[in-house]
């Protein structure tokens, strides 16, 4: 093999090689995976802003008893908006901008393993959020819940568009998660670095793969419900229709079969994130690596024999329940190896206690108290207590802004100044994380109480004189500091693209490999291809490794835009691939499934129809090789 | 030989069984496979909810063309295989009758469920049993569809002599695509057709 040491590396023509092209072309055709995940986050972080929003009206509604300032119809809109965005356009696409953004450059690759699938997987994002966005400008936003409970939702009781919005749009972002889904799989196997081997992978990885296959088989779920319900709805069908044969709770257990899996989907890559984390600010590897990556597996595996822990109200008989609830339970057995291993980490290590830290530590004490409060709630009798109060919207939030909201804050904090080659502020950091922190908990533990007091959620308001005024203030309060925290957070970052100090290659001192690249990274992301040789490729001074990475030598790679494809398991290079150029096809077809869906929205199927075969035309321009490529394959020898 | 040019001993975006697209595919087939199951699972979930005689009215579907449909179907994946096994051998022209004979194989099938479509007693609408049978059958239609446009698309491809013995992914993928198709119609068949018949 050819070995080139950095500065004799050809960067320039690499640069040229990868470089997105310029202008108006560029930003429509690119299929960079660091511009992707960017893309990612930023569209992620604007639906969190507006669910957020959604939040605010809803906490000023219930700050006391009686307000008026939205209608039982705008609050339902408004709630269900906000567990829609929350859930599928916020907490699952940020960790898909992260995972796009990092995986190439924690594992030393040039790019995703399918990176024009990847821009369709971001296209289709931004369009099914503005898709289900658009019913809010008719007055016609989904009102029945983020899980949409039948018959309410049937045509009888729900005649508008409002919940064709949400069965149409959630149709589509599948289509986004599960297309991003498979090119994580295919590039966690087959795109990791020469000696990469599965036992050394960044914890994220592990995340991000669990999720990823939880995707593949869950989200079909999903689908097939929001089919039948559309098909319920619009062509008059019986699925869910108790009269003719049909029944309610075919809903609930296919809407569950994706739903609880899902909870494991937005937080195992955050629990991965967290982990890679850690180590750099307890300065010391990760303690049980090899338990943490089985557990976060363990824990998607178990994610699919969970869902009926939703249902312990609908009257299933009883053993079904108790089988339920013991495996609901049994979920505490892997999240708690992971914690004992973080707590282990930090403890037999010599913490710094900078922004990011500080977010990791809220993490690890919000996902105890909302991990108790789970297991609370898997017990039946308790259960049915619990069912449709306050008390499980309080157990919700501390899973869900316990262990997907922290450690993305922390995350945005640590890398961020690779994204954008600056740093944020310490100083205003400790202000977002105690605002946020403080406003979490003032906001949600009181719901714990409101819940035991018997006040249902999902009520627009309420009477005086039930003992509820007290703790929903309190929570209002919370809420509004909490708030306070992100647009503080806001302010920072925007502050810091022009006064933020300058973050060097390594500012945290952290082991992996993303790390060894300038910030922000070249469009190349690695001038020679390295070999791993540890799990902390940066750290290996220091620990005495016996063996070394090779960063800086080794095979360039400098004929077009190539990078290694890779074995399953120890990581072998076995091939070279050829990474596809830049391509308008992913925008356009993702453009035309946006048509196709108005059309069956509104039942004009001359429209649905016309972008069905827009679908099928653009595909085909899609798959057709392009000229340049056909001679290129020409030149190739024929094997064997 | 371009390859001279490179200094590594290794192949440059072969096309075998181990390439991105080929992983891909098997996932959108797994992912494709799950929604299928889904859709039995409300299937079998609301037989054995009913209350009556599941069918509701007492008579099971008739195997009259849906068994010799199923035939078609299975043949169609040999003719595919054997499209298949040609290129492996650089046999441009079994390629091109291989891929015809299957696209002729999958429109008869889609044309004889139509048939048996229009002789059906009931409608989507008219029963939960009937909701199901349509949605089922019909995605499952719909997938034949989606195989018999690829092959056109491969097809055209193949005409255009793009592909070699050892580079056809595409067609690959299109044929494992299309036996995919040809396991669910099993499934499916075994579901509908025959477990009725069973009870």
């Amino acid at each position: 093999m050819a070995i080139a040491t950095a500065p004799t590396a050809p960067v320039g023509k690499l640069a040229k090689t990868w470089e997105t092209a310029p202008g108006l072309y560029g930003v429509l055709a690119t299929v960079d995976h660091k511009t992707i995940g960017k893309r990612y986050i930023v569209t992620a972080l604007v639906f969190f802003l507006a669910g957020g929003i959604e939040a605010a009206f809803m906490r000023t509604q219930l700050i006391h008893s009686n307000v008026h300032l939205l209608d039982a119809e705008e609050y339902n809109q408004i709630f269900t908006m906000h567990g829609v965005t929350m859930l599928f356009l916020f907490a699952s696409p940020i960790l898909s901008g992260f995972s796009n953004y990092l995986w190439p450059l924690m594992i030393g690759a040039r790019d995703m393993a399918l990176p024009r699938v990847n821009a369709l997987s971001y296209w289709t994002f931004l369009l099914s959020g503005v898709f289900i966005y658009t019913s809010f400008l008719i007055g016609q936003a989904p009102d029945g819940g983020w899980f949409a409970y039948v018959p309410m939702t049937g045509r009888t009781y729900s005649p508008g568009l409002n919940i064709d919005f949400y069965a149409l749009g959630l149709i589509f972002i599948t289509i986004s998660t599960t297309v991003g889904a498979v090119n994580f799989v295919v590039t966690f196997f087959r795109m990791r670095a020469p000696g990469m081997s599965l036992n050394r992978v960044p914890i994220i990885m592990w995340g991000t793969l669990s999720a990823s296959v939880a995707i593949i088989f869950a989200l079909p779920a999903l689908s097939a419900a929001c089919v039948m319900l559309y098909f319920d709805r619009r062509f008059g069908m019986h699925f869910f229709d108790a009269a003719e044969g049909g029944h309610p709770l075919l809903w609930q257990h296919l809407f569950w079969m994706f739903g609880h899996p899902w909870v494991y989907i937005i937080v195992l890559p955050a629990i991965g994130l967290a982990s890679d984390m850690i180590p750099t600010f307890s300065r010391r590897p990760l303690a049980g690596y090899t338990f943490v990556a089985l557990s976060t597996v363990t824990t998607a595996i178990l994610g699919f024999g969970v869902w009926v822990h939703h249902m312990f109200a609908t009257g299933l008989p009883m053993l079904a329940t108790t089988f339920f609830s013991a495996a609901s339970m049994m979920i505490a057995i892997p999240s708690g190896v992971s914690i004992f291993a973080w707590i282990a980490t930090i403890w037999h290590g010599r913490p710094v206690f900078r922004t990011p830290f500080l977010f990791l530590i809220g993490f690890i004490v919000l996902f105890v108290i909302g991990g108790v409060s789970g297991v609370m709630t898997a017990a039946v009798p308790f259960d049915w207590q619990l069912t449709d109060n306050y008390f499980v919207v309080a157990h919700l939030h501390y899973v869900l802004i316990g262990i997907n909201v922290f450690p993305v804050f922390a995350a945005l904090y640590y890398w961020l100044p690779k994204m954008t080659g600056r740093m944020l502020s310490e100083r205003y950091g400790r202000w977002v994380f105690w605002l946020m922190f403080l406003g979490a908990n003032l906001a949600f533990f009181p719901m714990h109480i409101s819940g035991m007091l018997g006040m249902p959620r999902r009520i627009y308001t309420y009477q005086a004189g039930l003992g509820w005024d007290t703790v929903n203030l309190i929570t209002s309060i919370g809420a509004y500091v909490f708030a306070l925290g992100v647009l503080l957070f806001l302010v920072d970052f925007f502050r810091s693209l022009s006064v933020g100090p300058e973050a060097g290659d390594n500012p945290w001192d952290a082991p992996t490999l993303e790390w060894s690249v300038s910030s922000p990274p070249p469009p190349y992301n690695f001038a020679v291809i390295p070999t791993v040789r540890s799990r902390h490729p940066l750290w290996e001074g220091r620990l005495d490794e016996e063996y070394h990475t090779l960063i800086g030598s080794g095979p360039v790679l400098d004929h077009g835009r190539e990078t290694f494809g890779t074995s399953a398991l120890d990581s072998d290079p076995f091939e070279i691939l050829q990474m596809p150029e830049d391509s308008l096809w992913p925008l356009i077809l993702a453009a035309m499934m946006t048509v196709t869906f108005y059309g069956l929205l509104f039942g004009v199927w001359w429209l649905a129809i016309l972008g069905l075969v827009l679908v099928i035309l653009s595909l085909a321009g899609w798959c057709w090789p392009r000229p340049a490529r056909d001679e290129e394959m020409d030149l190739l020898p024929e094997e064997g | 030989m371009a390859m001279v040019a490179r200094p590594y001993d290794l192949p440059i975006s072969p096309q075998d069984g181990r390439a991105p697209g080929r992983l891909g595919m098997m996932l959108l087939i797994a992912t494709e496979a799950s929604f299928f199951v889904y859709l039995l699972f409300s299937y079998f979930y609301l037989a054995s909810m009913a209350r009556g005689a599941w069918p509701p009215d007492g008579n099971n579907p008739a195997l009259r063309l849906s068994l010799p449909n199923t035939i078609i179907l299975i043949v169609s994946s040999g003719t595919m295989w054997w499209a298949e096994a040609g290129i492996r051998k650089g046999q441009q022209a079994r390629l091109r009758i291989g891929l015809l004979v299957t696209l002729i194989l999958g429109m008869l099938f889609l044309a004889i469920q139509g048939l048996e479509y229009s002789n059906q007693s009931f409608t989507p609408a008219t029963h939960a049993y009937g909701s199901l049978f349509f949605t089922i059958t019909g995605f499952h239609g719909a997938h034949v569809a989606a195989g018999l446009l690829m092959n056109i698309f491969v097809q055209a491809r193949a005409w255009a002599g793009h592909f070699t013995a050892t580079r056809h992914l595409a067609l690959s993928n299109v044929a494992l695509y299309w036996h995919f198709v040809d396991v669910v119609w099993i499934v499916v068949f075994l579901s509908l057709y025959i477990t009725p018949r069973l009870g």
